[in-house]
């Protein structure tokens, strides 16, 4: 088992990244070192406050959208050529939005932009400076396969995006991010808002995602960690206590306190 | 009398005061709607839209009325928006932003008549006769105000994570600005420019001093203009009876058209709604 996690190379780690919010006095990420593995699945878990979501947000630097964050340690980001980089200093508006591109987000609320099915996708295509229109058909249709989208929607890839279900505006969201092609997926408690259905159907898309796309998400649900995710880091007031490959975690944890927290005997 | 008895008696009184004093608001308001249709119909003709105040009808005032809000409208809403965008998406909890926001609030409720004035002395004494323009920089102030704070409002309604979610798939600012706030914020803003709009068409005081009226169809933006409302006020206090009609009809007519623009924005806004 271990054999296999050296085989696979991060392709995002924080090294000894502390965070502190504008105004704060005290860091509320401490020194947190964590590899988030290419092509895998690693969730991120830990009571409300551990900093999980804080930790999510700083892997594609959203943080930066309110001035006054600090960030100390690093961020790396393996790029194409194999070059990493400490996404932390980068400082352009330009870089930012760059490695926003290849570090995609989805949140807790379903956020479809106010505007039909076809162009909440087609928009950051355009942007990315495709223009010929088959292609963007093309990339539009398959971004919907992905989201497991296409059959619910071909008929109406016209109509206003919010008029869709709560469950589908998200799947939405997720077939956005992934046709821009990042090669990082954040899901910041995708399915927190939905129905067990939709959850189900948000799971089976993350899994299908999984061994193309590297994946980071955090979820409250212990569940979900376990059925979805390779890796788990188990977060506890601004710290990481443990991290490991999701079954020995949840089976045989090291800690005292990620054995308190998955057996629900927590204070 | 036991408790609940005197709950339920409470209660009684309670709803029939405060039913009663609805009762005596709409009391006024019906009655200010019936005097003005009334009178205001009496010498409503076909004669009030065709001709000019000189020959006994409303057409140049209706026109004058209309031209000085429209280009007021076309000057305050542009900056406006710009200033309202400013604030909610680049300026905002800086102190400059919180500064700016007072200071609309402030202009919002200034008198009318202290606009008016400053805009008299700054544009009719110098050319030393009431003009167009000093009319439209008037109204054109009045409405600042509320396009700004109206844009700024709409756009803060605008949840975090739709700006967030432009952010992360990294789209550039000015983009997510325009091509996703504002359009997400796009009827919310539409009601409040209407509604501003109906706010000063209606104006007398802003104009009282600085376009003036006039009886004739208007001869350009730089001389006297003919405006409704400072007609009206001039009409209704003249000794002949036909003229206090027509001040009437003018009011009624201005009625009207402010009444359909509030239906209108409303409409708009309860449709957004159902939504």
């Amino acid at each position: 088992m271990q054999e296999a996690q050296a085989n696979l190379r991060p392709m995002m780690e924080a090294v000894d990244f502390s965070f502190t919010y504008p105004g704060a006095s005290k860091p509320s990420l401490k020194r947190i070192n964590l590899p988030v593995l290419e092509n895998r699945i690693t969730a991120l878990i830990g009571p409300s406050g551990c900093g999980k979501s804080t930790l999510l947000r700083s892997m594609n630097r959203i943080h930066d959208l309110y001035p006054g964050c600090r960030y100390e340690g690093a961020i790396n980001l393996r790029c194409e050529n194999g070059e990493v980089k400490n996404i932390l200093e980068w400082k352009k508006e330009n870089d930012l939005i760059r490695l926003r591109q290849k570090v995609g987000m989805i949140f807790q609320k379903p956020t479809p932009f106010p505007m039909s099915i076809y162009d909440n996708i087609a928009y950051g295509l355009k942007l990315q400076g495709i223009r010929n229109r088959s292609e963007l058909d093309e990339r539009v249709e398959q971004a919907l396969r992905d989201g497991a989208l296409w059959n619910e929607v071909k008929d109406r890839l016209k109509d206003d995006a919010r008029g869709l279900s709560g469950g589908q505006q998200q799947r939405l969201c997720i077939a956005r991010s992934v046709a821009l092609r990042p090669d990082v997926l954040l899901f910041d408690e995708p399915t927190s808002a939905l129905d067990p259905i939709s959850t189900v159907a948000i799971e089976e898309m993350i899994m299908e995602l999984r061994g193309r796309y590297t994946i980071c998400i955090v979820t409250h649900n212990m569940q979900q960690a376990a059925r979805i995710s390779d890796y788990t880091a188990f977060m506890y007031m601004g710290e990481l206590v443990e991290y490991g490959e999701t079954d020995q975690i949840f089976t045989n944890p090291r800690e005292k306190q990620t054995e308190d927290y998955i057996t629900g005997r927590f204070g | 009398m036991n408790l609940s008895q005197r709950r339920l008696l409470i209660n009684q009184l309670f709803s029939i005061v405060s039913a009663g004093t609805a009762i005596i608001g709409l009391l006024f308001l019906g009655w200010i709607i019936v005097t003005l249709v009334m009178k205001g119909t009496e010498s409503l003709s076909f004669k009030v839209f065709t001709t000019d105040l000189v020959n006994g009808g409303l057409r140049n005032l209706i026109w004058g009325q209309f031209v000085l809000s429209m280009i007021a409208t076309a000057i305050a809403v542009p900056l406006g928006m710009l200033a309202g965008i400013w604030l909610q998406e680049y300026g905002n909890h800086t102190r400059y932003a919180h500064f700016i926001r007072d200071l609309s609030d402030v202009m919002m409720s200034a008198p009318s008549i202290v606009i008016g004035t400053f805009v008299y002395a700054i544009l009719v004494v110098p050319v030393e006769h009431t003009n167009g323009w000093a009319g439209i920089v008037s109204l054109a102030i009045l409405m600042l105000p509320i396009v700004v704070r109206t844009t700024d409002d709409m756009l803060g309604l605008i949840p975090r994570e739709l700006r967030e979610a432009g952010v992360a798939l990294g789209i550039p600012k000015y983009r997510i600005i325009l091509d996703i706030i504002i359009r997400a914020a796009k009827v919310g803003v539409m009601t409040g420019l209407l509604l501003a709009f109906a706010r000063i068409v209606g104006e007398t005081a802003p104009l009282l001093y600085t376009s003036g009226t006039s009886e004739f169809w208007p001869e350009g933006l730089t001389q006297t203009y003919p405006s409704l409302t400072v007609s009206i006020y001039n009409l209704a206090t003249m000794p002949d009876a036909e003229m206090v009609k027509l001040a009437w009809t003018g009011a009624l007519l201005l009625a009207v058209f402010v009444l359909t623009l509030n239906i209108v924005g409303r409409y708009v806004v309860r449709d957004r709604r159902k939504k």
